[in-house]
């Protein structure tokens, strides 16, 4: 082999092994990376896991939402119209969070069945819904209908 | 009567447009003159009629025009003006007409300033972006159109423009940011006329390269705007959320960069022809790609709002038509480019290999972030989202490498260097960066161990990179080293400005992240807090009124053991329109610290509020930096090279068609 191709051959091949590598690397760190988004009837029936970071969705039970009298633990409970869960908050609500409103929550589920929020996020379009709570809603009322059906 | 101007200037612009797309290439190959000639003037004229278009609906927002159901939507009557007419981008239909001027626009400086171009090259690069001129406007005129009336109950007042976008920032960000996204058009439409002539040298990709470091600069300056908007706006301080929007208009940024790089070598020393066609080809595919992300709503975002799923089913098709002619194009082709250049291993050609490398994969791991969600869904894996860990992980452990061997590349020379010379060369500088590196990191004593690591990580880095740029600068224009270097050209000092630049972007961002204090806090009426060694004393809140909106402001005196710092004034405002409330956080920024004070809300059956109180030290770095990145690149690019035959042109000989601002005429050897 001429030494031109040859150092071209090492070129090409180290390239595609490096990136084969780098890719495979970049889907390990992704596996465990991903935050798994659960309903809450998802959670009540014990399907989310207890312990791992997950985000979970629904909207905000009217007149459930309270905080403490000296600082800014608070608590709410988000429902998917078919079940609810309690949620535990401590820290500054984003501007479009109010009763009502589907928001999405990040954190962890403790084995009490309360979940633990780091992080709450409500969109900033008034009329938008993000799709995970709008499909949990739909799947929490098609699951009502079929119990009705019954 | 305005908004049918512009319906049917946008009706004949896509005529046009498929003039210019069609009649030159069928020219070319049956030898007709007038039909490849043709690729000029209609470029011109399509731009006339998108001009018109765009002018139409920004006059139908400046004189309230609520018939129309796009200002109805994205409008309101006592908007600031300003704000109406940057509102002209501010919903799917107008963002996309403004993507369509932006082309157009490319194009006529493509067609203003190639006459030293071959005609046919010309001809075939208009005609490539004639081609998708005629994607987006059939895009706009079949599913988006933005003239769509309101007929005959039109309200009598709009729903105003999202409160997030009632800011300075509207006006500006979108405009440049889209000047970025589709200038790499330009890029794409000279590879694939490359690939079509089955010529790409040297003077290839001189013609190249001041169209996509144009392209760039507006790019990094939108990006940077972006975040810094993301900043002040979005009320919670930070800079950069990996957000799938914003990932969108990174990834070309990312792999823009890159084929600067690339160009630099396939300019000078003729080598990485094909890499850097594809790389042209697929800056223009993520710009697309981050069109379709945004546009399409697959994505939960910040920016996702309401869409209609034909949208992103029709960006998806022509994505994929684009996308896939053009690698067809390319696999069939790019064997029959001539590899032509022999390089040794320590050389600038296998330094800018490696930069590209280290670019293109962090593009990729970026991407694979992105679209894993949609994946996922699609596969029913479940719903899942990838967090900020997953990019800074991927993102830090690939840009540090780069950041190392940028100091490194400017002073290596093609074909070969010694590796004596190169440790000679760079000792000082290591020296340098590492006993600062160190001193930071010893007075940073309250982390833990791994976050100690980083910042040193950072601080080295920086240093590293600055002091190397510096000592080249000064050997090298002292002359000191060879004659040839002495006379040195514009794109030599605009490179150093912009890694300079990348030095301080990486100094702010590992600042800020590491050292960063952030305090949510409850705070009563004359109470006064202490964050990260500032006394913050809250006088309580007042009403106020704007033009749409009303709201309440809070009043904080920031001190320093004493000593007065500033007096911030958060706000939050209702918007009359949607009754939505926005946060704006009040900033007392300095170069070495920002002071961010941000009001959450009243807490219940109290005087007391919901406070964010944050201090950041060296966040200005990361705009600062990018900012010189984007200087560098406009000293670069007026560099005389790529304007070498503009005087040639102006002897009598030659037609006086020129234009002595023309910066692409860059025939010369």
């Amino acid at each position: 082999m001429k030494p031109l191709r040859k150092r071209r051959l090492i070129f090409v091949l180290s390239i595609v092994l490096g990136l084969g590598a780098a890719i495979g690397l970049g889907l390990y760190a992704v596996k465990q990376n991903i935050n798994l988004f659960y309903s809450p009837i998802e959670v009540v029936e014990g399907k989310a896991p207890v312990g791992p970071l997950i985000r979970i969705g629904g909207l905000v039970v009217e007149g459930s939402v309270s905080i403490d009298s000296d600082s800014l633990k608070r608590s709410f409970k988000i429902t998917d119209n078919a079940e609810s869960v309690l949620v535990k908050y401590e820290g500054i609500l984003p501007d479009l969070f109010r009763e009502g409103q589907g928001i999405i929550t990040l954190g962890h589920l403790g084995s009490d069945g309360v979940f633990e929020a780091s992080e709450v996020l409500a969109k900033h379009d008034e009329t938008y819904m993000s799709p995970e709570v709008a499909d949990a809603i739909k799947k929490a009322e098609e699951e009502a209908k079929a119990r009705k059906g019954k | 009567m305005i908004p049918e101007i512009g319906n049917l200037a946008l009706s004949f612009a896509l005529a046009i447009a498929l003039i210019q797309f069609i009649l030159p290439l069928v020219g070319i190959y049956a030898n007709r003159w007038r039909w490849i000639l043709i690729a000029g003037p209609a470029t011109m004229v399509q731009f006339f009629f998108v001009f018109i278009a765009f002018l139409s609906l920004s006059w139908s927002f400046y004189v309230d025009d609520f018939s129309v159901q796009f200002v109805a939507l994205h409008s309101y009557r006592s908007l600031p003006v300003a704000y109406k007419i940057a509102a002209t981008w501010g919903g799917h239909e107008g963002a996309l007409l403004l993507w369509i001027f932006m082309l157009s626009f490319w194009s006529l400086a493509v067609a203003l300033f190639s006459n030293q171009l071959p005609s046919m090259t010309r001809a075939r690069v208009l005609s490539i972006l004639g081609g998708l001129a005629v994607g987006f406007l059939s895009f706009i005129l079949f599913t988006s159109n933005p003239f769509d009336r309101i007929l005959p109950d039109f309200p009598l007042d709009g729903r105003d423009l999202n409160p997030l976008l009632q800011d300075p920032g509207m006006v500006i960000h979108p405009p440049m940011l889209y000047m970025g996204y589709v200038g790499f058009s330009v890029a794409f439409a000279f590879a694939i006329t490359a690939l079509m002539e089955g010529r790409i040298d040297s003077l290839w990709a001189r013609w190249v390269r001041p169209w996509t470091l144009a392209a760039w600069i507006f790019l990094t300056a939108g990006v940077a705007l972006g975040s810094w908007w993301a900043y002040y706006e979005l009320g919670w301080g930070g800079w950069w959320f990996w957000d799938p929007v914003e990932n969108a208009s990174f990834m070309p940024w990312l792999i823009g960069t890159s084929l600067l790089h690339s160009l630099a070598a396939t300019e000078k020393r003729g080598v990485f022809k094909a890499w850097t066609v594809l790389l042209a080809i697929a800056a223009f595919s993520f710009s697309l790609l981050g069109t379709f992300l945004v546009r399409s709503g697959v994505l939960t975002s910040v920016h996702a709002f309401a869409n209609d799923p034909v949208r992103g089913t029709y960006i998806l098709a022509f994505l994929g038509v684009v996308v896939g002619s053009s690698l067809t194009l390319f696999a069939a082709r790019a064997s029959s480019v001539s590899v032509s250049g022999w390089f040794d291993w320590l050389s600038k050609e296998l330094l800018l290999l490696l930069n590209n490398l280290l670019l293109t994969v962090a593009a990729v791991m970026i991407l694979i972030g992105t679209l894993f969600p949609i994946f996922a869904e699609a596969f029913d894996w479940g719903k899942i989202s990838v967090g900020p860990p997953y990019f800074n992980l991927i993102f830090t452990t690939l840009m540090t490498p780069l950041v190392f061997l940028v100091g490194l590349g400017p002073m290596v020379n093609w074909r070969q260097y010694s590796m004596a010379q190169l440790g000679r060369k760079s000792l000082v500088a290591a020296i340098v960066a590492l006993s600062i590196g160190l001193l930071v990191t010893f007075f940073e004593t309250q982390h833990v161990a791994m976050d100690q690591f980083k910042i040193f990580l950072g601080v080295f880095l920086s240093v590293w990179l600055t002091s190397l740029a510096l000592s080249d600068l000064l050997t090298k224009s002292r002359g000191k080293s060879t004659a040839k270097f002495r006379k040195l050209s514009a794109s030599y000092y605009g490179m150093h400005l912009a890694h300079i630049g990348l030095a301080f972007t990486v100094l702010g961002v590992v600042l800020t992240s590491h050292l960063s204090i952030e305090k949510n806090l409850r705070v009563g009426v004359n109470q006064q807090v202490s964050v990260a060694g500032y006394q913050f004393k809250f006088e309580g809140v007042s009403d106020f009124n704007g033009s749409n909106f009303d709201g309440i402001k809070g009043k904080f005196i920031v001190t320093n053991d004493g000593d007065f710092v500033a007096e911030l004034q958060p706000e939050k405002r209702r918007y009359h329109a949607s009754g939505q409330w926005m946060t704006e956080a009040a900033i007392d920024p300095a170069l070495s610290r920002d002071i961010y004070v941000a009001l959450g809300e009243q807490l219940p059956h109290s005087q007391d509020w919901a406070v964010r109180i944050y201090v950041k030290p060296f966040v200005r770095c990361i705009w600062f930096g990018a900012l010189l990145m984007a200087l560098g690149g406009t000293l670069a690019m007026s560099d005389k090279r790529y304007r070498k035959k503009v005087a040639a042109k102006f002897s009598p000989k030659t037609k006086s068609s020129s234009n002595s601002e023309n910066i692409s005429n860059n025939s010369a050897a």
